[in-house]
């Protein structure tokens, strides 16, 4: 198998036993977006000489026998939203489109701390808004697995970055299925921790009160590894949660005997691809065989968290996209005043995804208007909350699919933001009730496009999430979540 | 002969004050908050407002918030949280003001103050908590018409209090009168610095007026750029005439806001902000709701020290001060400090504070210092007081050694005896003076015998002239009278 | 019973808001942002349809209901007064579009604050 194709804890033992090093897994890496990344857009941009030195940092390190962490020396991308001292952070929008931040979100300090290599900045939806990474100012994205079709979005990048080799890990966020969406297209295991587990220092905000920092990895392993990483409260973040930080790999247990699964009606009864449908009922046809119990829930409110959503998440958005006024940093459109300068700024700086969802906040939060939307969304919202925990008290995990369909065709879905809005339907009510969320490959539909399976935990969770995940992992992929059905199968790109 | 039935009006004013706190750092992040650093060198990604950068709140902010609104009598709010009043403008790095909307932190207060031998009570109807923004500097004179503007974000981000009256004040002299008793107020708490000059107290009025016996209220102006308490006072007689004048020729007013122009003592009319009525106020989510509990508040309320009505009528009460004294001796705490720590120290009040009143705020005053700044302690004044007590020197050398303490700090005695101005009470050696004075004075001490009491002081006066101010102004007294009047 | 079980069709039709092109506009001008005529038009038609679909929330009692603010609720997360070193102040201006003596350059501001 090459470089390219292991997991973080394989590659792990190749850099303990001293077989490979950082500097030339990090230099293999970026020979690989060299070859792909002109077809598939991942990155916007790559940090080869950061990386490198970082790189040599560890094997320095390593040689003088300090102590490494288990992703140290392993090479990891960032979603372009995540905010990089030195390196240009655009957030995949013209109106950052030159702005090097003069300071390090918490996850890229501790990322710094374990002397990860940095491979770039992954290619997204502009300020994380679409669900296909179309809305991105700078580059077309393309699913590994079929050219024509979409990665998802918005951290459409840094799932491809993985899915394609192109790294052995990343981070993305997610607001409202940015993570397990692109991770269930592009095959691979994405996950969002609980609201307030991740800190959120240094994420160019999109909705505040939804995002919310989480890893793609290639297996349920890396992940727990990765969540050990990123996890933690953080002073500088107020709504990052001061609660213990268990090792998550404890929880990588075969253990399927009386797992409880609940199974929300709601989502049964919401239009499903045949394939998919397939895919989750032989999921929990084979966890049942092996002992779990399945049981039906009921989360009455889900049908409306899509309305809530398109509410909450543009007011929250119209709000914290006011600061690129042109002032302080970023584009400016020069104007004999300040408010042409603004004006004329802020309409040449945004895409028109991101201008549509601005309009629609500020009209949400207008005198008027507030109480009947966003304060009828946030109540709304609570009833949501409530149904969750209603369902968690009878079961451990909820299964449920990631999308209700697998990955569509690019420009499918541009035209009409509802029906890109739709694609959101199983992911959103998680972000609302600020809940832990994984998604994994389960299977493929029959163009051969990756299908990915959901499971959600109770607040601080992630331990019975990922116990249930790896469970599954091990009985249906016992080498990996979706290594097996890519097993020989080179990602679509003509690399010869 | 036609008689003229004039409507008469009342004036209804309310105040907005807005007082920066005096904490170390801002309120949502760890910059400093001094006076007159360099332009954004107290700056970081929180204050500048850069991508990613989240608010974390003061503890100490809060205390102060709620300090002020204890001392402002106000309830506290059990429950309350942050709200984003969004608008743009340079100074803004965020776009929006993190601020407190609709659960502000104290509600419902009063203030009592004395105007005109009456005391009239202030309604509070809310204090706020909220964050500063930056500072524009214009090429131009002003804002209007400059070229462009440099902005400093310092500023940025000091905790800001907001304490809005309800619209209880009758006459600009009251607004002026409340505001200095609100001000004293803050001082006492030691929440905030309350410096008109520098910016860190700053008040709009909102003024309207009625005709007399109405309960409802006119079309009101609010009227900005009040930077002393004299501007308040001028602006609002100036306001309130203009109004005046509207009404009775028959026109109406509209609610606006109008600029106090200080030179020329007006005020104009001000462009404002388009939207500026819809600042679409929501939750701010990067902060968590404040939980206050009873044991904190009681807390807070044991730390507050005793405030400024109190202190005067323990003063009066306590010391047996007349009510003059004891209002000059609480305008500030350290000056109230100091009086108490000098009575005990000494013994006895009002000779305490005829030399603070008197010596020791003109001292100050001459000098422009800080009591924290001067040299004389407590004991060194009772001291001094004791020596004129015993007689070692007279009240006039006692001044003379009062300045030298209040610059040096050295003890009385020490000067005294330094400058050798021990009081001559040696009726030997005084009397071969005086002896000497009536001699060259045979028409005042004529005009004494004569029983014209008056011309005795020019004696005296010469007397001590003779011993450069030093001999006991008593002895001389009684010494002259032995000679001239046989007494 | 949960009330908002029962998904009243009816009610949402009642008041669903029709945004003109001229409200467009108007909120985007609020928003500092200018649009040109047809980008107007196709989200007029595009907020309309979002907002339909929001009215149906309109049915739903929640009386007494509180509003979630938060997907996790937590209070009083707060710092202790300590200063912290600021950014440099050449960090500060590094992204400044225009900077002078140490400020940010703006052209005419117009308004006052």
């Amino acid at each position: 198998m090459e470089l390219h194709d292991l997991t973080a804890h394989e590659l792990r033992q190749k850099l303990d036993s001293g077989e490979v090093t950082s500097r030339e897994l990090t230099e293999a890496f970026l020979r690989r977006i060299e070859q792909l990344d002109g077809a598939l857009g991942a990155y916007i941009t790559v940090a080869a000489e950061e990386a490198l030195a970082q790189a040599s940092a560890y094997d320095e390190a390593r040689a003088k026998g300090e102590p490494t962490h288990p992703l140290g020396g392993i090479p990891v991308a960032l979603k372009d939203n995540l905010v990089t001292r030195g390196l240009r952070t655009t957030a995949a929008s013209r109106i950052l489109e030159n702005w090097v931040p003069p300071y390090d979100a918490t996850v890229v300090e501790r990322l710094r701390g374990v002397k990860a290599p940095m491979l770039g900045k992954t290619n997204m939806d502009e300020f994380a808004m679409g669900g296909s990474t179309e809305t991105s100012a700078f580059k077309v994205a393309r699913n590994p697995w079929d050219l024509s079709r979409v990665p998802g979005g918005s951290s459409g990048g840094s799932a491809i970055a993985v899915a394609a080799g192109m790294a052995v890990w990343s981070l993305g966020s997610d607001t409202g299925g940015s993570i397990r969406q692109p991770a269930a297209y592009c095959g691979i295991v994405g996950m969002k921790p609980t609201y307030g587990r991740v800190s959120r220092y240094g994420l160019i905000a999109f909705a505040s009160s939804l995002d919310q920092i989480g890893p793609f990895t290639r297996d349920i392993t890396d992940c727990a590894l990765a969540l050990n990483l990123i996890c933690g409260f953080d002073p500088k973040d107020s709504t990052s949660v001061d609660v213990e930080v268990p090792d998550f790999t404890k929880a990588l247990q075969v253990d399927p005997k009386g797992l409880r699964i609940g199974v929300p009606v709601e989502y049964l009864s919401q239009p499903v691809d045949p394939d998919v449908r397939a895919a989750l009922d032989k999921a929990l046809k084979l966890l049942e065989e092996n002992g779990a119990v399945i049981k039906e829930v009921s989360l009455p409110s889900t049908k409306y968290a899509l309305e809530v959503y398109y509410l909450i998440a543009p007011a929250e958005a119209s709000s914290n996209l006011a600061r690129f006024d042109g002032v302080r940093y970023g584009l400016r459109v020069p104007a004999s005043d300040v408010p042409r300068m603004m004006e004329e700024t802020r309409s040449k700086g945004f895409g028109p995804e991101v201008k549509r969802r601005i309009i629609l906040g500020t009209y949400v939060l207008s005198a008027g208007h507030y109480d009947a939307y966003y304060k009828k969304a946030s109540q709304v919202r609570t009833l949501l909350r409530r149904d969750f925990d209603k369902a968690f008290a009878d079961v451990d995990v909820l299964f449920a699919p990631t999308t209700s369909s697998t990955a569509f065709r690019l420009g499918e879905k541009t035209q009409d933001p509802l029906s890109m809005y739709m694609t959101d339907y199983f992911t959103i009510p998680v972000n609302l009730a600020g809940l832990p969320g994984l998604s994994m490959p389960c299977g493929v539909d029959k163009d051969g496009m990756p299908i990915g399976l959901q499971i959600i935990g109770r607040p601080f969770g992630e331990e019975q999430v990922l116990k249930a995940a790896y469970t599954y992992e091990q009985l249906a992929w016992p080498k990996g979540a979706g290594r097996e059905w890519r097993a020989g199968r080179e990602v679509a790109v003509d690399v010869r | 002969m036609s008689v003229e039935t004039k409507v008469e009006y009342e004036v209804v004013i309310g105040l907005e004050i807005h007082a920066e706190l005096n904490t170390e750092s801002k309120v949502f992040c760890g910059c400093g908050t001094t006076f007159g650093a360099d332009p954004n060198s107290l700056v970081c990604p929180v204050c500048l407002g850069l991508p990613g950068s989240l608010p974390v709140l003061n503890r100490k902010a809060v205390e102060y918030a709620i300090k002020a609104g204890l001392a402002l009598n106000c309830e506290i709010a059990r429950y309350s949280k942050f709200d984003r009043k969004q608008y743009f403008y340079p100074d803004l790095p965020k776009a929006y003001q993190i601020s407190q909307y609709d659960l502000p932190l104290c509600r419902k207060g009063w203030v009592e103050f004395e105007i005109n031998g009456e005391v009239r009570r202030v309604g509070i109807n809310r204090v706020h908590l909220e964050e500063e923004a930056g500072k524009s500097v214009h090429s131009g004179e002003r804002l209007l018409g400059s070229e462009y503007s440099l902005i400093d974000y310092n500023r940025g981000g000091i905790p800001l209090i907001e304490i809005v009256t309800e619209p209880d004040l009758r006459s600009p002299e009251e607004a002026r009168v409340f505001l200095e008793q609100l001000r004293q107020l803050l001082l006492f708490t030691g929440v905030s610095d309350v410096k008109m000059e520098e910016g860190s107290l700053r008040c709009d009025a909102n003024i309207s007026l009625r005709p007399k016996g109405s309960t409802k209220f006119g079309a009101k102006t609010e009227v900005k750029n009040l930077n002393s308490f004299r501007s308040v006072q001028r602006a609002l007689e100036y306001e309130a005439q203009r109004q005046r004048e509207v009404l009775e020729s028959g026109g109406t007013l509209y609610q606006e806001t109008r600029h106090w122009d200080e030179n020329r003592g007006v005020t104009v009319a001000m462009r404002s902000k388009e939207e500026a009525h819809d600042y679409r106020y929501f939750p701010e989510p990067d902060l968590v709701p404040l939980v206050v509990d009873e044991a904190w508040i009681e807390r807070l309320r044991a730390e507050l020290p005793e405030l400024p009505r109190a202190k005067q009528a323990r003063f009066v009460e306590q010391y047996g001060l007349p009510r003059y004294d004891a209002e000059v001796l609480t305008t500030s705490p350290q000056l109230a400090d100091f009086f108490e720590a000098c009575v005990a120290e000494y013994g006895q009040a009002k000779p305490v504070s005829n030399w603070i009143m008197g010596e020791f705020l003109r001292l100050l005053k001459a000098e422009g210092k800080a009591i924290q700044q001067v040299q004389l302690s407590p004991k060194g004044l009772a001291d001094l007081l004791h020596l004129i007590d015993q007689g070692v020197i007279n009240a006039n050398v006692g001044k003379e050694v009062f300045e030298e303490m209040f610059h040096t700090g050295k003890e009385a005695g020490a000067i005294v005896k330094e400058r050798g101005l021990e009081q001559i009470s040696d009726t030997a050696a005084l009397a071969a003076i005086v002896d000497q004075v009536i001699a060259a004075n045979q028409d005042a001490a004529e005009t004494v015998r004569s029983g014209e009491m008056k011309a005795i002081g020019f004696l005296v006066g010469q007397v001590m002239k003779q011993t450069g101010g030093k001999a006991n102004p008593k002895l001389v007294q009684q010494l002259l009278r032995e000679r001239l009047l046989g007494d | 019973m949960e009330a908002m079980d029962v998904r009243p069709g009816a009610a949402a039709g009642a008041e669903v808001p029709r945004l003109s092109t001229a409200d467009v506009a108007k909120v985007a001008a609020q928003a500092r942002l200018r649009l040109t005529e047809e980008e107007l038009e196709k989200l007029s038609g595009q907020l309309s349809d979002i907002l339909r679909m929001a009215a149906e929330l309109k049915a739903i009692d929640t009386e007494g209901v509180e509003p979630t603010a938060h997907g996790i609720p937590v209070y009083n997360v707060m710092r202790d007064d300590v200063v912290v070193p600021s950014m440099s102040q050449a960090d500060v201006l590094s992204g400044a579009p225009e900077k002078q003596d140490g400020y940010f350059k703006v052209p005419r501001i117009l308004e006052e604050a």
